[in-house]
């Protein structure tokens, strides 16, 4: 079958086999190799990807699901050569080890950041709770997405003067 | 649209150290951007994919396999049995403890999921479908679940497949005096004894484990894309057994998704696939998906630990004795150098001053997966620390002591380094005293004991857990150990190019603990180039210089030790130059990191960027000395490294529902000298949440009929941000006398140390009900088991 979606902005329109995964799509079929895998029963979230904004996890839904749909993946948080802060807090705050849970828990903090621009610990913590990190403890990616949210806020004050 | 706002959060010196410091990770603007190359990322053209048929049964005789139906699936290229490698002599391989192992069986089945066949198709899913279509026969056995009963006449054997084998034992061990350990206990005021479970764990890296392999047809050479710790010595095991010289053998270990031990042996799927790429002439990938990965590689601990200790009736610990019961699965697949069978469990006389200690063991072959020692785990230091952290607690109930009281009165002192204890291990350094005390005032600890007898008083489950380790990694001195036959040793290559850039080879391997970053600081502190201008390359047996690989917290003990000293003779020979350059001897020469300068006269200088050009300039060089700027060395330790630390755990226990919550967690650390602050940190963060998922979540469980039941990430509890508390961190330095730098690792110190922490905090909790001990996992029902007074062991 034809499925066509946006992913980072641009249009594809692939044919596929209608029981595919969206992660094999993204990653096999696409190339797009840093949205991970890494369990079989949607507990690990290394999978997440944003469809329409909305963190989710992309080996719980067929490529086909997603048709007609807006993906955004890690490859998408770069922007013309300009990191998106999340990006650089979970650089300047020790967020990630191996790399391996790093872009699903950072596309989640980038949706949870775009409607709550100042969250708690608690809710932060909560937001990523079903995503699994084996490496970092999350007491450092907790601290990634404060840092952005620093920096997001006062990007925007600076910006507005 | 989302801008970025580069600021820095600490000075600038911090942010670039010229060597030890906070230093950001240069393995990140890759991993942040989705960049990374893990083995599944690979993609090569032609590529065919492999999928493994397991076993349903723990322990049944194969009767028949009938592929036929998979073979003519079409988009299936080949399907293998155990019957087919069996003709090409590679049925079997060894396990890194000279034990054998099937690749695919061939007589029975030993564990429920191993290895029965394989398939190769063009694609994933249809490699998997066609693994519906294969049909085995089997007529199932007995299966030997139950360790304790493993050894019993009745009980079916195991290892028929081994000459002569007629029962299901694999070693007896033991260490330390057992005849003036008993004396000692005979002559103590007080003799405590508890049971002691470690339950089988897994370490269950987020990424799975897995491979390339692609064998060309004319020169017969292979490269092997793999989720390896140790890739020179996965070269050498395929060597060995495949016959294949070492040079037409090239591992790659790309990025690594978390290894913690898991990626440390060679699994079947590895050999299939690189048997698949050889038969069928095109590269071959198999990835595990993660129920194979739970059930079916390396596993850890499954310790059985009978243990007393003695002491006088003020609390001074005299002694300490054990008697355990392993449980190795159905091949003894321990990673462990040759002379520990046991690993480092030796070292279970902890940070005490003991007048006797001795420990004897039985491992045994049951019909569960094989491994052994993995999960961080330093060599079963985890269990070995666990057991006497948990039994001096026993003793402190016994008492009626406080535990951190008790502990400070029975550490070693300082004036006690280098201390051989009673089993032999010589602690390279240690001041303890200083730890524990730091982690008491973190926490506020007499406060938190107030705030504990209020709660008591009105019915509520407070409880603080305190553990104290030492741990021993770094192996090891060659004179002892080895891996199959291997020296621990390892090698390090330092170049530096004509401008004064550099690159450094490494052996070992990260799989998330920042070496590009932290060996870049090591050779930087030792010869003052920017880390950001020194190259790491590791992962790559092509491309590095051998060694034993990353797992026991070896990299920085041995290869860390490896990098500062081959730079110490790049600098050795720099000096030289310099002293050319600049016309005075060489003894008349000041180092300033980065620059010789002439003693007295700091205006006559040359950077360490000049002697590189020099080196490898125009112009003559002193006498006897070529050009090039370049050294190699093959480092082998005099002695492991002793890390220690003091940990400090308080947990909230739910009355009504046993829940039990982590409210705090503190650890003061002492690695020795630190090389990037930040990144020892997140180690340590990372090991901490491993024991909460060890204490209080997670065990490889089995029924009686072989089934695991810990086969997915629903059934093998994680923790995730929910169950971990904010880390309290600090540490306290004392650097090893006999590494270079001072440093002695501190990747599993976490690990090692937070489980008894947890495991105190939550029995202390549970005093009122009279508890003095329950064992992992303390799941909710555990809990309201043992509050009843019905508490049983896992196992
Ligand atoms: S791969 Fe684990 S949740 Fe999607
Ligand atoms: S950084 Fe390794 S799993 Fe999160």
């Amino acid at each position: 079958m034809q499925v066509t979606m946006t992913i980072n902005g641009q249009a594809v329109s692939e044919e596929i086999e209608p029981r595919l995964l969206l992660v094999h799509f993204i990653r096999d079929q696409l190339g797009l190799t840093g949205t991970h895998w890494g369990c079989d029963t949607s507990n690990c979230g290394t999978c997440v990807v944003l469809i329409d904004g909305e963190p989710v996890k992309s080996c719980t839904q067929l490529a086909a699901m997603a048709g007609g749909h807006d993906v955004k993946t890690v490859e998408g948080l770069e922007v013309d050569g300009v990191l998106d802060p999340v990006q650089e807090g979970f650089m300047q705050c020790h967020g990630l080890q191996c790399g391996f849970c790093t872009p699903g828990m950072m596309l989640t903090a980038r949706a949870l950041l775009d409607s709550n621009p100042n969250p708690s610990e608690e809710v932060i913590r909560e937001a990523i709770s079903g995503q699994i990190c084996r490496c970092t403890g999350y007491s450092t990616i907790v601290r990634s997405i404060q840092w952005t949210a620093e920096h997001e806020a006062s990007v925007t004050i600076g910006s507005s003067s | 649209m989302t801008t970025t706002d580069p600021a820095p959060e600490v000075t600038e010196e911090e942010e670039r150290p010229i060597g030890f410091g906070r230093l950001l990770r240069k393995e990140d603007p890759r991993l942040i951007r989705g960049m990374g190359n893990f083995v599944d990322d690979i993609q090569l053209p032609g590529m065919l994919h492999l999928a493994v048929l397991r076993s349903p049964y723990a322990h049944a005789r194969i009767v028949g396999v009938d592929k036929s139906a998979a073979e003519a699936h079409p988009k299936v290229v080949a399907v293998i049995t155990g019957e087919d490698l069996a003709a090409q002599g590679l049925a079997w391989m060894p396990t890194l403890s000279n034990d054998v192992q099937a690749v695919l069986a061939t007589d029975k089945v030993r564990f429920q999921h191993q290895e029965v066949a394989f398939v190769v198709a063009e694609d994933r899913y249809s490699a998997r479908d066609a693994l519906e279509l294969i049909d085995v026969e089997y007529d199932p056995l007995p299966p030997v679940m139950d360790v304790r009963t493993a050894l019993d006449p009745a009980t079916a054997v195991i290892r028929d497949d081994l000459d002569g084998k007629t029962d299901n034992h694999i070693f007896d061990w033991e260490t330390g005096d057992e005849a003036a350990t008993n004396a000692v206990f005979d002559k103590a005021d007080v003799v405590v004894s508890e049971e002691i479970v470690y339950p089988r764990v897994h370490p269950a890296p987020m990424e799975t484990c897995g491979c390339v392999a692609d064998v060309e047809r004319v020169s017969g050479q292979l490269t092997l894309w793999c989720t390896t710790q140790a890739p020179h010595a996965h070269r050498t095991v395929y060597a060995l057994v495949a016959g294949l010289p070492e040079h037409k053998i090239r591992i790659i270990a790309p990025d690594i998704g978390g290894g913690f031990g898991n990626k440390v042996p060679i699994y079947p799927g590895y050999v299939c696939a690189i048997v698949a790429s050889l038969v069928i002439g095109k590269p071959v990938k198999w990835m595990e998906d993660r129920t194979e990965n739970l059930v079916s590689t390396g596993f850890a601990r499954d310790y059985v630990m009978k243990a007393d200790i003695a002491a006088t009736s003020e609390g001074r610990i005299l002694a300490i004795r054990t008697d355990v019961l392993a449980d190795h699965g159905a091949f003894n697949g321990v990673a462990a150098p040759v002379k520990y069978p046991a690993g480092f469990f030796g070292v279970f006389t902890g940070s005490y001053d003991l007048e006797a200690a001795h420990a004897k063991m039985t491992a045994v072959y049951t019909n569960k997966a094989p491994g052994g020692v993995a999960y961080a785990c330093s060599f079963r230091i985890t269990e070995a620390v666990y057991l006497v952290e948990r039994i001096v607690d026993c003793l402190a109930h016994e008492l009626d002591m406080d535990p951190a009281e008790l502990r400070l009165k029975n550490l070693l002192k300082p004036d006690q380094f280098p201390y051989e204890t009673k089993t032999g291990w010589v602690y390279d350094s240690g001041d303890y005293e200083p730890a524990m005390r730091k982690a008491m005032e973190m926490a506020g600890y007499d406060e938190l004991r107030r705030e504990q007898a209020e709660k008591r008083e009105r019915g509520e489950l407070m409880g603080i857990g305190v553990s104290f380790f030492t741990e021993a990694v770094g192996a090891g001195p060659r004179k002892d150990m080895d891996i199959l036959g291997l020296g621990m040793a390892d090698g390090c290559e330092l170049r530096v190019h004509p401008t004064g850039k550099a690159v450094v080879r490494l052996s070992v391997k990260t799989q998330g603990q920042g070496h590009e970053t932290t060996f870049a600081q090591i050779v930087s502190e030792e010869i003052g180039i920017p880390p950001e201008d020194i190259e790491v390359v590791h992962g790559d047996t092509d491309n590095t210089p051998f060694g034993l690989g990353t797992y026991g917290s070896r990299s920085t003990p041995v290869s860390g030790a490896a990098a500062a000293l081959v730079t110490r003779k790049v600098r050795d020979k720099a000096q030289i130059i310099a002293s050319g350059m600049l016309e005075v001897s060489i003894s008349d020469l000041e180092w300033n990191k980065g620059s010789f300068s002439v003693k007295g006269d700091p205006s006559k200088s040359v950077t360490i960027q000049d002697i590189a050009m020099k080196a490898h300039g125009a112009g003559d060089l002193p006498e006897g000395i070529e050009g090039g700027l370049e050294a190699q060395i093959c480092y082998n330790p005099e002695n492991l490294t002793y890390p220690f630390g003091a940990y400090i755990c308080v947990v909230d226990v739910d009355p009504g529902t046993a829940v039990v919550k982590v409210r705090r967690f503190i650890a003061v650390d002492d690695c020795g000298t630190r090389i990037n602050p930040m990144i020892i940190e997140g180690q340590v963060h990372g090991g901490l949440a491993d024991g909460v998922g060890m204490a209080m979540m997670q065990m490889i469980a089995f029924d009686e009929d072989g089934n695991c039941l810990s086969g997915s990430l629903m059934d093998y509890l994680i923790p995730t941000a929910l169950e971990t508390p904010d880390w309290e961190t600090d540490h306290t330095v004392t650097p090893s006398p006999h590494h270079p730098i001072g440093a002695k690792g501190i990747g599993e110190s976490a690990t090692v140390g937070s489980p008894p922490a947890i495991v105190n905090a939550i029995v202390d909790a549970l005093k009122p009900f009279g508890v003095r001990h329950a064992d992992m996992p303390l799941t909710p029902s555990r809990v309201w088991e043992t509050m009843q007074g019905n508490h049983t062991p896992p196992i």
